[in-house]
């Protein structure tokens, strides 16, 4: 007998307009000690089975049709109470950000005698000697003094522990852990799905892991089951559903997927389900000024460049500090190439960008672009002719769009402002832009929240080619993207590099999708460039350790299909 | 999750049916305090702007005044004229009714005006507190503490006070409404700033307003044309509310003589003048004030607590 299982389990959410159902029809079944992947884009309803697995669905969802059993038992359907009796007791669940799900005004310590003794019942000291063992087991150092600290003195990544570690302070059967890693850096998400698949294997609690990221499949999960759209499309073994998946969806997602090992020309246009977008890269290239890339030329020579923030206010120039987060930072970007710049968050990449970009000012070294000094421009014009050249996405679809402005005006905002044509000229320009996005020029009359993530980062590309700049900053365009949106945009941001000569900063803290997309890479750390090389020679032969650890803290993606794929050449 | 799903896309509506269509008009239809508020708005707005042509009498031409008429009861004839009133009359023989009438366009132009000065005030030194920062902030954000300290009453008397001092006595009683939209405005506008500060310092760190930047835009266009569509719909429920509370500011004022002047009295002025009476048998000339300005300030509140739900997005 399994230890949950669940029968064809339907949810639906009835709205004003429709009936929309979440999850259609599912089977799954979880073992003690086994690591269950719940796989999908988002919208598949693989959040929605974890919430009803708990009993705690949003208003107004409700369970339509199917049973929950847990060890034979039937859980679904249960009154309030009793579902409270097993929440937290014999369920658990890990969320993704380990911040908001712990109460930052009680410690540690506090948290956790508090679920024991709400649970298990005892004295104090054996609710405490409980969590300093859970504490020390889930690998926390110093259990003593970090036991008695805030939530906020915690890292991310230790604070995810801290997370673990109440979920299994009852030893619950079974722990649904939502996007566990999602807001963790890569090697601290390494060392956390280590801990679960230790602590699965060791207490034999069966875990359902949801999680968007095929990468986290396949190196964590003995089963996986693919979602989409509410269904069940695939399910079985990791291995075999990841090396030879039989379903069409799976095999889109799958090739979709950026391999570190293997740079393709481009990603297979594979779609599922008609999501499929053309980008006419041909057309915009007719009407492209011609640039002739002198690739022996840096566009950008950036020397030295500091950046520091004000970490402590004060009224007296000495009563306050500082915090270095660029640190003399030095590089060239030839023309033409893809420059990437790679780094764990709060390793100062992105405030890279954002200074070339003119966002932030400069507290030290100069910028040069073609020649002539930006980090220090005052003069209005000159900065007008600059901006005009320098355009960026960026990695928010969902707030990089002004909401209260249609599209049509957003794409025509940097035309107006450049003043580089008027009235009839700019509406066919902006029409042109949307239809060679592939939004088609009907979308400028629309706003932003009527259109999906991946078509919203098509608009923000539009609006950043309104000017025809030369050089463009991408702020991890993609991170916020599912895998097959990601696997066009990448493409797109090939294309504009390859037919029109564009320049490209990349800036990812997604190794394979650097591996794709870069010609030469920086690595960055605590503000510093420790290490740039070619993206071949660096995935190759890293010559730092750092660079080595991020390199070898990579998911492997060996054991997945490499259907429908070509490398480049 | 919802939020996934393509919508079909349908043949191009009319503004209107797109409207009638949305959320905000769906709860609206789904809401009946929300419908009966705006039905005694609508039809106590329309009372005060048409009042010439609904009043039966109009109560500041003397020609038209009967002493004899004082101290009418409503409904029933005068011992001496034979004629019956509504609501009654005063003690100099106006006609109650006719009065509210009047008064309530004096009670709405005044909180209308003077919520629409004090969200100008407060909008524009709220965005540029939070867009600026530093010290334009601190100055604004102090200024708005300190008077936060005063009670706006207090605030509003003593601009009161200042302005009867230095206009001349001619033009007193002219200046009174103006001065009492100012003196209610300037005790109202903190609120506004405030909200939209925070609004506004939640935006400003979009990636969209760093867009805007980077395409060059300057400072004013960033603020009026991005960050302000984007924090309106806080202000919009607060200036409903503040209606209501500016009508009640206006009422109080008069009440206590600092308002309308009786030549052209307010609801609270018509209050004031009824509280005379109101232990000498003759409760009408209080009541029917008292009960149109209770009507008027709850049905606006109301409206303002339906609004705030219907905008946020998190209740629905």
């Amino acid at each position: 007998m399994s230890l949950l299982t669940i029968n064809d389990l339907t949810v639906e959410f009835p709205t004003r307009r429709q009936l929309f159902t979440a999850v259609d029809h599912v089977d799954l079944s979880v073992e003690p000690g086994e690591i269950h992947g719940l796989v999908g884009e988002s919208g598949a309803g693989k959040s929605t089975i974890g919430a009803a697995i708990m009993g705690l669905l949003d208003r107004p969802g409700r369970i339509a049709s199917g049973t929950i059993k847990l060890s034979g038992e039937q859980i679904s359907g249960l009154d309030a109470e009793a579902m409270r009796g097993l929440r937290g007791k014999k369920i658990s669940m890990i969320f993704q950000d380990p911040l908001t799900s712990l109460n930052p005004l009680f410690t540690v310590r506090e948290q956790l005698v508090e679920t024991i003794q709400a649970h298990l019942g005892g004295s104090d000291a054996e609710a405490n000697k409980r969590a300093r063992d859970l504490i020390d087991r889930v690998g926390i150092p110093d259990p003593d003094t970090r036991l008695d600290q805030y939530p906020h003195q915690f890292s991310g990544g230790m604070r995810q522990r801290v997370v673990i570690a109440l979920a299994l302070c009852t030893e619950p059967d079974v722990i649904i852990a939502d996007e566990p890693t999602t807001a963790l850096d890569v090697s601290v998400q390494a060392q956390i799905l280590d801990l679960i698949k230790e602590l699965a294997t060791e207490r034999q609690v069966g875990v359902i892991l949801i999680t968007h990221d095929m990468g986290v499949i396949a190196d964590t999960t003995d089963k996986v089951t693919v979602m989409y759209a509410g269904k069940v499309v695939e399910t079985g073994p990791t291995s075999q559903v990841m090396g030879r998946p039989s379903h069409e969806y799976t095999k889109s997602l799958i090739a979709a997927v950026p391999r570190p090992t293997l740079k393709l020309h481009r990603f297979p246009q594979i779609s599922y389900g008609g999501r499929e977008t053309r980008f006419a890269i041909e057309d915009m290239a007719r009407h492209w000024p011609k640039v002739d890339n002198d690739t022996s030329k840096p566009v950008f020579e950036i020397r030295d460049l500091t950046k520091k923030f004000l970490q402590r206010k004060g009224l007296l120039p000495w009563d306050r500090t500082y915090f270095t987060a660029v640190d003399q930072v030095s590089f060239d970007i030839r023309a033409g190439e893809v420059f990437g710049v790679v780094g764990e968050s709060g390793s100062g990449k992105s405030t890279v960008a954002r200074m070339i970009a003119g966002l932030y000012p400069v507290d030290g070294g100069t910028i040069t672009f073609e020649g002539q000094v930006v980090s220090d421009l005052k003069n209005r014009a000159a900065l007008d002719a600059y901006r005009k050249n320098i355009q960026m996405i960026f990695q928010d679809p969902y707030s990089s769009l002004n909401p209260r402005m249609r599209v049509d005006d957003i794409v025509a905002e940097p035309i107006r402002h450049h003043r580089l044509m008027d009235g009839a000229d700019i509406k066919r320009r902006v029409d042109e832009l949307l239809d060679q996005v592939g939004l088609g020029h009907e979308a400028g009359l629309k706003y932003p929240h009527e259109f999906s993530g991946g078509q919203r980062q098509r608009i923000s590309i539009a609006r950043a080619l309104a000017t025809q700049p030369r050089f463009l900053i991408c702020d991890e365009p993609t991170s916020a993207l599912d895998v097959s949106i990601q696997a066009q945009i990448l493409n797109i941001l090939k294309d504009l590099q390859e037919h029109l000569g564009l320049t490209l900063l990349f800036i990812s803290h997604d190794l394979p999708v650097v591996r794709q997309m870069c010609d030469r890479v920086a690595v960055m750390k605590q503000g510093k460039v420790v290490e740039l090389q070619e993206t071949n020679s660096l995935f190759a032969n890293p010559q730092t350790e750092y660079a080595s650890e991020l390199l070898r803290l990579m998911p492997r993606l060996d054991d997945l299909s490499t259907e429908g794929l070509s490398a480049e050449g | 999750m919802t939020d996934t799903i393509e919508t079909p896309t349908a043949a191009p509506k009319s503004r209107f049916a797109k409207f009638w269509d949305s959320d905000f008009a769906w709860s609206f239809r789904h809401s009946p305090v929300a419908i009966i508020a705006s039905l005694v708005v609508i039809v106590l707005a329309l009372a005060a702007i048409f009042a010439p042509l609904i009043a039966p009498y109009n109560p500041f031409d003397p020609a038209t005044l009967n002493l004899m008429n004082g101290f009418t009861p409503p409904r029933t004839p005068n011992a001496f004229t034979q004629e019956t009133f509504l609501m009654g009359t005063d003690d100099q023989g106006r006609d109650v009714f006719s009065t509210i009438l009047y008064g309530m366009r004096i009670s709405l132009f005044v909180g209308v005006s003077a919520v629409l000065l004090a969200m100008i005030i407060g909008v524009i030194l709220g965005l540029m507190a939070a867009y600026f920062g530093g010290w334009t902030e601190t100055i604004i954000m102090r200024i708005a503490d300190v008077q936060l300290t005063f009670p706006a009453i207090l605030v509003a008397m003593l601009i009161f006070g200042i302005a009867k001092g230095v206009t001349p006595p001619e033009y007193r009683n002219e200046m009174a409404i103006y001065v009492l939209i100012i003196a209610i405005a300037l005790s109202d506008w903190v609120q506004f700033a405030r909200v939209v500060r925070g609004a506004a310092l939640v935006e400003k760190n979009k990636e969209y307003v760093q867009a805007a930047r980077l395409i060059g835009r300057g400072s004013i266009p960033i603020m009026f044309r991005h960050i302000l569509p984007n924090v309106l719909s806080p202000v919009l429920v607060i200036a409903t509310i503040s209606l209501a509370l500016a009508i009640i500011a206006e009422a109080t004022l008069s009440f206590l003589g600092v308002g309308a002047p009786p030549t052209q009295p307010s609801l609270g002025t018509l209050i004031r003048i009824g509280q005379g009476f109101l232990f000498s048998g003759e409760w009408w000339i209080l009541f029917f004030p008292a009960c149109t300005l209770l009507a008027l300030a709850l049905s606006v509140n109301l409206l303002g607590d339906w609004l705030r739900d219907a905008l946020n997005p998190k209740l629905r």
